[in-house]
């Protein structure tokens, strides 16, 4: 029996020992690491953080200085300036200041001129981008009064998404259908393609319109132990599980951040972000169908996705990998203009493609 | 004591690592050695800790008593005895136990003189276990890394763990590890398939030859890996089985900290067809 001495232990561990460390060093990033405990022990209730990649990471979401405070006295912006129908309330000083922190987050290169046209008064809403910007300024606005359940008193700004450029970057729009989508065979069935909007998994590629657009129904799981009666399919809950690993990609957390998984379908175990999280995916819902679908007939062709859409938000256009925006630093307390509704309905509806959003801005 | 007729060939003198022939005896049908009374030293010990540390807990539901490792904060420093402290001495006794176990397999296979593949199949799984609650939550810096002792909870444990990684099933070596399980327990149904069916011949036929399932299988697939062949392949199976189920949870966390399907970033950016 030859064969059998063909086979040797030692060669076989020699073998082990380097299949082991090809798995340890093909996996890039090495000990020690950070964790965050927040849950009993031994739940595995743990955030897992690369200090690392958490250091390159900060430098991403640091938050630029304030444009030095002014008076709140002196003339109003309305009374100085024509067409201010939603700063109008605030000072002149105040006006410009915030004028001045929107162009250096969204045009630092172009400044006034990204909105505003050489040879036209101020007051010309020939610009795109200007009548936009007074709807992201009511949004914004909106967002920090009537959203408390998601930015509580940290707040949004321009900034939180912007980050100095013009269009935010993290945004999303809807994926066209796969080309075989109407035939039996190659039908992709809207996953399978290793997209980075589900982290490279072969989750549905476009959960995001689903849930961030439209209004379907995430939690599809049973809350029984024995099936009783929950019609919803796997199909669905890899829909969920495509929007879940955005959240979690979104904001450099993992699954346990907001759920104990020995029960998903269980609020009471789950962490308090899940509620806030809640709020989150209905507030980037009514940004996407009240502030930013509306103003589609404003923009030019150009900025259409493939679909004929806007870019939509995500979580990620604002949280940008942080668990909190800019790790929870508070710009709006700075600019408190933006944290209180200013102009009103008439406001609203007086501007160019205003018609269909219409009764839909806050009340005072 | 009475013996049965093939006691007789095991029942020698010998062959231990330690103690000389202080513990070289059986009671009853057990063979004890120096290794012997570790284990049973260690196993007493670890499970009337269990015990007691159930008598402190909130239940005596057999499926919900759970010892749980310390609060992350303990690092790898002791901790008080209720909270978490209970749990590094049961460890202590466990991988007490697990070793004492395997040592004294490796005396009785001195004794046999035969090869020491039983203890060193088994060290595969200490391996797994010391890997799971030592050399991870030493990797990560915390003993809290390591699961509760619990029916429930150390499955909860699993299930948590598992999804700070967004999606286990994407980790390689998890998929090693899943397949090996599976191919393990499907060589064992296959070759149980075999015995069954040749020491089981029809009325008025003899029990099957060797020779005659390496002919069935040669018939029908081609090859037959042969009667010795079968169990090393099936010690191949298992053990690869346990080895990369310790690699790829000693890889979540000390060397990945993200989801694991984004490690696969590198197959995507092969320069074949990136």
């Amino acid at each position: 029996m030859t064969i059998s001495r063909s086979f040797s232990p030692r060669l076989s561990l020699v073998g082990l020992v380097l299949a082991a460390s090809a798995a340890v060093s093909g996996c890039g990033e090495r000990p020690p690491v950070d964790s965050v405990q927040h849950g009993y022990r031994g739940t595995g209730m743990v955030q897992v953080y690369n200090p690392r990649l958490v250091a390159a990471q900060t430098q991403n979401n640091v938050v630029p200085e304030p444009v030095p405070a002014v008076p709140s006295d002196g003339p109003r912006a309305r009374d100085v300036y024509k067409n201010v129908p939603v700063l109008g309330d605030l000072s002149v000083a105040e006006f410009n200041r915030l004028m001045v922190a929107i162009s250096n987050w969204v045009s630092p290169n172009e400044q006034c001129t990204y909105c505003h046209r050489a040879g036209e008064g101020f007051e010309s809403d020939s610009v795109y981008q200007k009548v936009v910007a007074r709807r992201m300024i009511q949004m914004t606005q909106a967002i920090n009064t009537r959203w408390g359940a998601h930015v509580g008193n940290t707040g949004v700004t321009c900034y939180t998404c912007h980050r100095g450029n013009h269009n935010p970057v993290e945004v999303f729009y809807k994926a066209p259908p796969s080309p075989q989508s109407t035939t039996l065979l190659g039908d992709n069935a809207g996953q399978n393609r290793a997209s980075p909007s589900v982290t490279l998994a072969s989750l549905p590629y476009d959960a995001l319109s689903d849930y961030l657009s439209g209004a379907n129904e995430i939690r599809v799981n049973g809350t029984t132990a024995l099936p009783t009666g929950n019609r919803q399919s796997i199909k669905q809950a890899e829909f969920t599980y495509g929007l879940m690993v955005h959240m979690s990609d979104s904001l450099g957390v993992n699954c346990t951040y907001c759920h104990n998984t020995q029960n998903f379908g269980s609020w009471a175990g789950a962490p308090p972000q899940r509620v806030s999280a809640w709020h989150g995916i209905r507030m980037a819902r009514e940004v996407n169908n009240l502030y930013i679908d509306p103003l589609k007939p404003v923009f030019p062709a150009s900025e259409y996705g493939p679909t004929g859409d806007l870019a939509k938000v995500s979580c990620a256009t604002c949280h940008q990998g942080a668990y909190k925006p800019l790790y929870g630093v508070s710009m709006l307390k700075d600019y408190p203009e933006l944290g209180r509704v200013t102009g009103g309905l008439q406001a609203a509806a007086a501007q160019p493609g205003a018609t269909a959003v219409q009764g839909l801005t806050p009340p005072r | 004591m009475a013996m049965l007729s093939f006691e007789r060939k095991y029942r020698v003198r010998g062959g231990t690592l330690v103690g000389g022939d202080l513990f070289d005896f059986w009671v009853g049908p057990f063979f004890v050695g120096f290794f012997g009374v570790t284990t049973i030293f260690f196993s007493i010990v670890g499970t009337a800790m269990i015990l007691w540390g159930a008598s402190q807990g909130p239940t005596w539901n057999l499926w919900q008593i759970s010892i749980a490792p310390p609060d992350l904060k303990y690092g790898l420093g002791l901790a008080p005895l209720l909270e978490g402290g209970l749990w590094q001495l049961i460890t202590v006794c466990a991988i007490g136990a697990f070793v004492s176990w395997a040592l004294r397999e490796v005396e009785i296979c001195r004794k046999l003189g035969m090869g020491y593949h039983v203890p060193a199949a088994f060290a595969f799984a200490i391996g797994a276990y010391i890997t799971l609650v030592v050399i991870r939550p030493a990797l990560m810096g915390a003993w809290g890394h390591g699961f509760p002792y619990g029916i429930f909870s150390h499955l909860d444990w699993v299930s948590n763990v598992g999804y700070q990684y967004l999606h286990f099933h994407y980790n390689p070596a998890h998929m090693l590890a899943v397949s090996f399980f599976f191919a393990t327990t499907f060589a064992l149904s296959l070759h149980g398939g075999l015995v069954l069916s040749a020491t089981n011949p029809p009325k008025g036929e003899t029990v099957k030859t060797p020779e005659h399932e390496d002919t069935f299988f040669r018939d029908t697939i081609g090859y037959s890996i042969g009667t010795l062949g079968i169990h090393r392949l099936g010690l191949f199976l298992a053990v690869s089985a346990v080895f990369w189920s310790a690699v790829c949870i000693v890889i979540s966390g000390p060397f990945w900290t993200r989801g694991w399907p984004e490690w696969w970033g590198w197959w995507l950016n092969l320069p074949i067809w990136s």
